[in-house]
């Protein structure tokens, strides 16, 4: 495909004797959706804190635009493009919903008045379809509403590369075709998009790519249905056994 | 218009406080002055307490360090004026120095630290006898005015300072610095994310919050001709601000001078009225306060109050 905009040189990052990402390396082309699985502890949301500066990598560095960015703070992050929406909604829970999609503009996305920052505030709430809720507090939004909060402000903060930990995780199969759509409009301004999420049915349907990490490693990488037959995958999700009894079955 | 309605009050209430000289007696000028002192501290927290949301007990050692600089600088010869503005810059090139080391502790943490700078200070001014004083304390030079005209200086001083800190509080809530500081009120790591540069956010708004405390203690140690640690360096000061600016309304533009006035005007009826039992009656004042306003008095549901008081006399009189 085209251009690389983000590139991952075996990063890894311990927290004391434990290695939650250990000798990552990949790469994310400009404009690609690029799905990242894996069992629970498996290192998605670390990962993707290394990428944002929320905890700078042990070892190995990061990449963004040819520049190096391993030792970046989060605010330099989402000034730089590299946005996220967080997989436990972190909303300002006494603004509005339109004050906190402005705060996205405002800092994130290098706006300076704030009259701007709330006009654009307004077309990213259009856009995910929650205008309506523009004036209540973000405190009062029911999850299907704050995960499209979350996605309204990162939105707000320009992305380049926009990072979305299970911002599908529990929502109703009708709001997550809602979801979907936008994923998908979101891609075709050419946004990089990294999808971490649990739903097959999600990842199977948007990325051309799919990452596996398991205890930290990455463990496959290729398109969605070559991954889902990987035996290392399977075994991954499904326990040694069972995938030995797989195997099993396939070579009778 | 509510907004506007509060700002004409506020006029009206400096009008006021600068008016006492030309008809009331001594005391209630000096009353004035206080106010208007407590109200520049209390704006000055409001910056860092109600907007940051960051608990700051360094009040005091802002105030006794201004005081102290300028106490120094006035008796090596510094005219007055200078000296308060070299006490100002003092205090916040200090306070920068300090933020940026104190602020990478978040909420009690933070509280605890904060007030542990203001003993730092009492103990280093009680030891360092050579430069200022140690408990033998500092005398300041004295205008040689009449009294009445000394308090009047005073008190316009105060009224301007205030003022200033009123507008400082205006303008940041009017800019991006005051957008970025509610957001880290509410959730630092989520502010961080969406593009706020934190740290220096919160450096900046401490160094605002010291600023004028800074100049108060100056103007302070001019007024009262004398200063000595533990006067400079007080805990209860340094509790005093905050729970004006709670009393009132943290975080709001007219909390602060709202809760400085009602604050002080109280502790001088108690004062007056129960000599051995003030602290006490003024704890529990402020734990009734906490309990019943959390808020603040800006926060009180007049409307509904008022609603109900109505209702409930209408139910009397129904058969």
């Amino acid at each position: 495909m085209s251009a690389p905009v983000l590139e991952l040189h075996s990063v890894s990052r311990a927290f004391g004797g434990v290695r939650a990402v250990e000798d990552v390396s990949l790469t994310l082309n400009e404009g690609e959706i690029v799905g990242l699985i894996g069992p629970n502890g498996a290192g998605k949301t670390t990962l993707v804190n290394c990428l944002t500066g929320v905890f700078p990598p042990s070892s190995g560095h990061i990449t963004y635009m040819g520049q190096d960015v391993t030792r970046q703070q989060p605010y330099q992050a989402a000034r730089r493009g590299l946005c996220r929406t967080f997989q436990i909604v972190q909303p300002f829970p006494e603004m509005s919903v339109l004050e906190n999609v402005a705060a996205g503009a405002l800092f994130g996305g290098r706006l300076y008045s704030l009259a701007e920052a709330r006009e654009a505030a307004r077309e990213h709430l259009a856009f995910v379809g929650i205008e309506q809720f523009a004036d209540t507090p973000a405190s009062a939004l029911a999850l299907a509403n704050r995960k499209r909060l979350e996605l309204a402000k990162s939105l707000a903060m320009n992305p380049r590369v926009l990072m979305l930990d299970e911002v599908n995780a529990g929502l109703n199969s009708g709001e997550i075709d809602g979801a979907l759509d936008l994923i998908r409009k979101i891609s075709e301004r050419g946004v990089t998009i990294l999808i971490i999420e649990h739903l097959m049915k999600v990842i199977m349907s948007v990325s051309k790519r799919v990452l596996v990490l398991h205890h930290g490693v990455l463990i496959a990488e290729g398109n969605p249905n070559e991954v889902v037959n990987d035996p290392r995958v399977i075994e991954a999700y499904l326990g040694e056994k069972y995938a030995q009894r797989i195997r099993e079955m396939g070579d009778a | 218009m509510m907004a506007r309605a509060r700002f004409v009050l506020f006029a009206l209430w400096i009008v006021v406080l600068a008016t006492t000289p030309l008809y009331a007696e001594n005391y209630i000028v000096r009353t004035a002055i206080i106010i208007s002192m407590f109200s520049t501290l209390a704006y000055s927290w409001n910056l860092i307490g109600g907007m940051a949301g960051y608990p700051s007990f360094a009040t005091a050692a802002f105030f006794g360090i201004g005081g102290y600089v300028g106490a120094i600088a006035q008796r090596n010869g510094v005219p007055m004026v200078l000296a308060w503005a070299l006490a100002t810059v003092v205090v916040a090139a200090f306070a920068a120095a300090l933020g940026a080391i104190l602020l990478r502790f978040k909420g009690h943490y933070f509280a605890v630290g904060s007030i542990a700078i203001v003993e730092v200070c009492r103990l280093i001014t009680s030891s360092w006898a050579e430069v200022t004083g140690g408990g033998n304390g500092l005398n300041v030079p004295l205008l040689r005015w009449s009294p009445d005209a000394v308090a009047t200086l005073f008190l316009i001083v105060m009224l301007v300072l205030m003022i200033a800190a009123f507008v400082m509080n205006v303008a940041v809530g009017l800019h991006r610095l005051g957008f970025g500081l509610k957001c880290i009120r509410q959730n630092e790591d989520a502010a961080n994310m969406a593009g706020v540069n934190t740290t220096l956010y919160k450096v900046v708004a401490f160094t605002m919050s010291a600023l004028f405390c800074g100049t108060v203690g100056a103007v302070y140690a001019s007024w009262v001709g004398y200063i000595d640690p533990t006067d400079s360096f007080q805990i209860v000061m340094t509790l005093k601000v905050p729970v004006m600016v709670l009393l009132g309304g943290a975080g709001t533009i007219f909390g602060p001078a709202l809760g400085a006035a009602a604050f002080v005007i109280l502790e001088e009826v108690v004062w007056v009225n129960f000599l051995s039992w003030n602290r006490a009656i003024l704890g529990g004042v402020i734990v009734l306060l906490i309990f019943f306003l959390p808020g603040g008095l800006l926060k009180v549901p007049f409307r509904t109050l008022t609603r109900h008081l109505y209702g409930r006399q209408r139910a009397d009189l129904s058969p």
